[in-house]
């Protein structure tokens, strides 16, 4: 059995923390510049640009790409062959984050009660997901998320009869409620089927899949494409101020649901997408 | 069209401000977010003065992270204004003129504007390193204790910006996508 200790997770959280605040994927960094090619409104052409100009400025003089440094969201997939010693693994991840949000000049940006709101001071706690795998390896996610985006994320509890045409409706409405507000050009994770906190916790995770990689599952693939089209004609543009790119990717994620059920989860990020991930 | 404007953002500078303009601001501008506006308001409440000088004043609604040393801010882009929709009119028909932030307001800040001569500008949301760099100087004036959420007094150079509604209540997020609207 290989074991980890904590100590090396923390250091990678922490690293893992600085980085995405400071440099965005290639993936996403490619995607914005696509759009900047093909953009049809000058203003939207404008935004688009000042936005690659504001990525060079983030990695080179080091300041976050965005302010809003987010709510550090954390998957674990722990191999089920693997043993971790040293603390708790909850703690070291938390650690992790501090450190990173401390040590990298990132924004803290989380309160201990959601209604007494008393900034913690540290970015913690983050939101942490542990998944068991086969394996003896640890793979780590790291996903700074900002709450602009975060806020016109919605779930749906629709009917089975609502059918494929219920789901694309709630995509597009999420969408077009969200317009300005979620700094389009946006990236739009979507989760379908399971349960209530299941759709949600998948259409987070759609958000960490490259904004290029589309689903295995021929007619999910057909659905991510036919609504990144739809969401494009819907003249949002860059900044929601008018034009062809509203959305860089729709990453859509599914699972098996109950007779009575379909539910739809759709999380809307940012064109600050950032997401890393790291095998220990 | 481009305008360069600077601060203070009087009713004069407001009434050639049309939705859709480009400006690029300098002066001297006030930053403020969501538990800066609610400490504001109950301090009205209980009949207390503003931390600030409210009259003419241009509020940006903006939280940094923390600046490295040898940098006057970190990152330093707009936040998304509808949180601040319940406080907004109130600042407003006390002299507020101006506020930077992103994304839609509510029909009683539009109205609040309107009634005010005052103006709504975006900033772009999302470039906040590329913003940081039209920041010459940052200090923190009151409220120190709520961190990012500190009111700070800043000193802004040619600041991007773009009108979104005007003093007329004209509203570029209602007409800018109508031209590129297939469905």
């Amino acid at each position: 059995m290989r074991t980890i200790h904590t100590d090396e997770i923390i250091k990678t959280i922490r690293r893992m923390c600085i980085d995405a605040n400071l440099h965005l994927s290639d993936d996403v960094k490619t995607a914005i510049c696509q759009a900047a090619d093909t953009e049809q409104s000058p203003i939207g052409k404008k935004i688009l640009g000042q936005l690659e100009e504001n990525m060079d400025i983030a990695i080179n003089e080091d300041i976050p790409i965005c302010q809003d440094t987010g709510m550090a969201v954390v998957f674990l997939k722990i191999g089920q062959d693997l043993h971790i010693e040293g603390m708790n693994l909850e703690d070291a991840v938390n650690e992790g984050i501090r450190q990173g949000y401390v040590d990298g000049y990132l924004r803290k940006s989380v309160v201990r009660d959601p209604l007494q709101r008393e900034n913690t001071k540290d970015n913690t706690p983050g939101i942490i997901h542990y998944t068991i795998v086969p394996g003896e390896q640890l793979t780590i996610t790291v996903a700074p998320k900002g709450f602009g985006s975060e806020n016109m994320s919605r779930v749906f509890m629709l009917k089975p009869a609502d059918g494929i045409e219920g789901v694309k409706d709630a995509i597009l409405g999420a969408v077009r409620d969200a317009g300005p507000n979620a700094c389009p050009p946006m990236v739009v994770g979507v989760g379908i089927g399971g349960d209530f906190e299941k759709c949600a916790i998948m259409a987070k995770q759609a958000l960490t899949r490259n904004v290029n990689e589309r689903s295995e599952i021929p007619y999910v693939k057909e659905l991510e494409e036919e609504m990144l089209e739809k969401i494009n004609q819907l003249g949002i543009g860059p900044g929601g101020l008018g034009g062809t790119t509203t959305a860089l990717a729709v990453n859509i994620n599914t699972y098996p649901t109950h007779i009575a059920g379909l539910p739809v989860a759709v999380n809307i990020c940012c064109h600050v997408d950032r997401h890393v991930t790291v095998v220990l | 069209m481009d305008k360069y404007i600077t601060t203070p953002i009087t009713e004069n500078v407001t009434k050639d401000l049309h939705a859709g303009d480009s400006v690029f601001i300098s002066g001297t501008i006030y930053v403020a977010r969501d538990a800066a506006h609610k400490r504001m308001i109950e301090a009205l409440d209980r009949g207390e003065e503003l931390p600030i000088d409210i009259k003419d004043a241009t509020i940006y609604y903006m939280g940094p992270s923390p600046a490295r040393e040898g940098q006057v801010i970190g990152s330093a882009g707009p936040t998304t204004a509808s949180r601040m929709d319940k406080y907004a009119p109130r600042l407003m028909d006390l002299g507020g003129k101006a506020m930077i932030a992103k994304g839609k307001r509510s029909p009683q800040v539009i109205d609040a504007i309107v009634r005010n001569h005052g103006v709504y500008f975006a900033a772009i949301g999302g470039a906040g390193a590329l913003i940081s760099k039209c920041i010459k100087k940052s200090e923190v004036i009151c409220y120190e204790d709520l961190g990012a959420e500190a009111i700070r007094r800043l000193e802004v150079e040619n600041l991007p910006a773009i009108v979104v509604i005007d003093s007329e209540g004209n509203n570029l997020y209602e007409t800018a996508i109508l031209e590129y609207k297939k469905i």
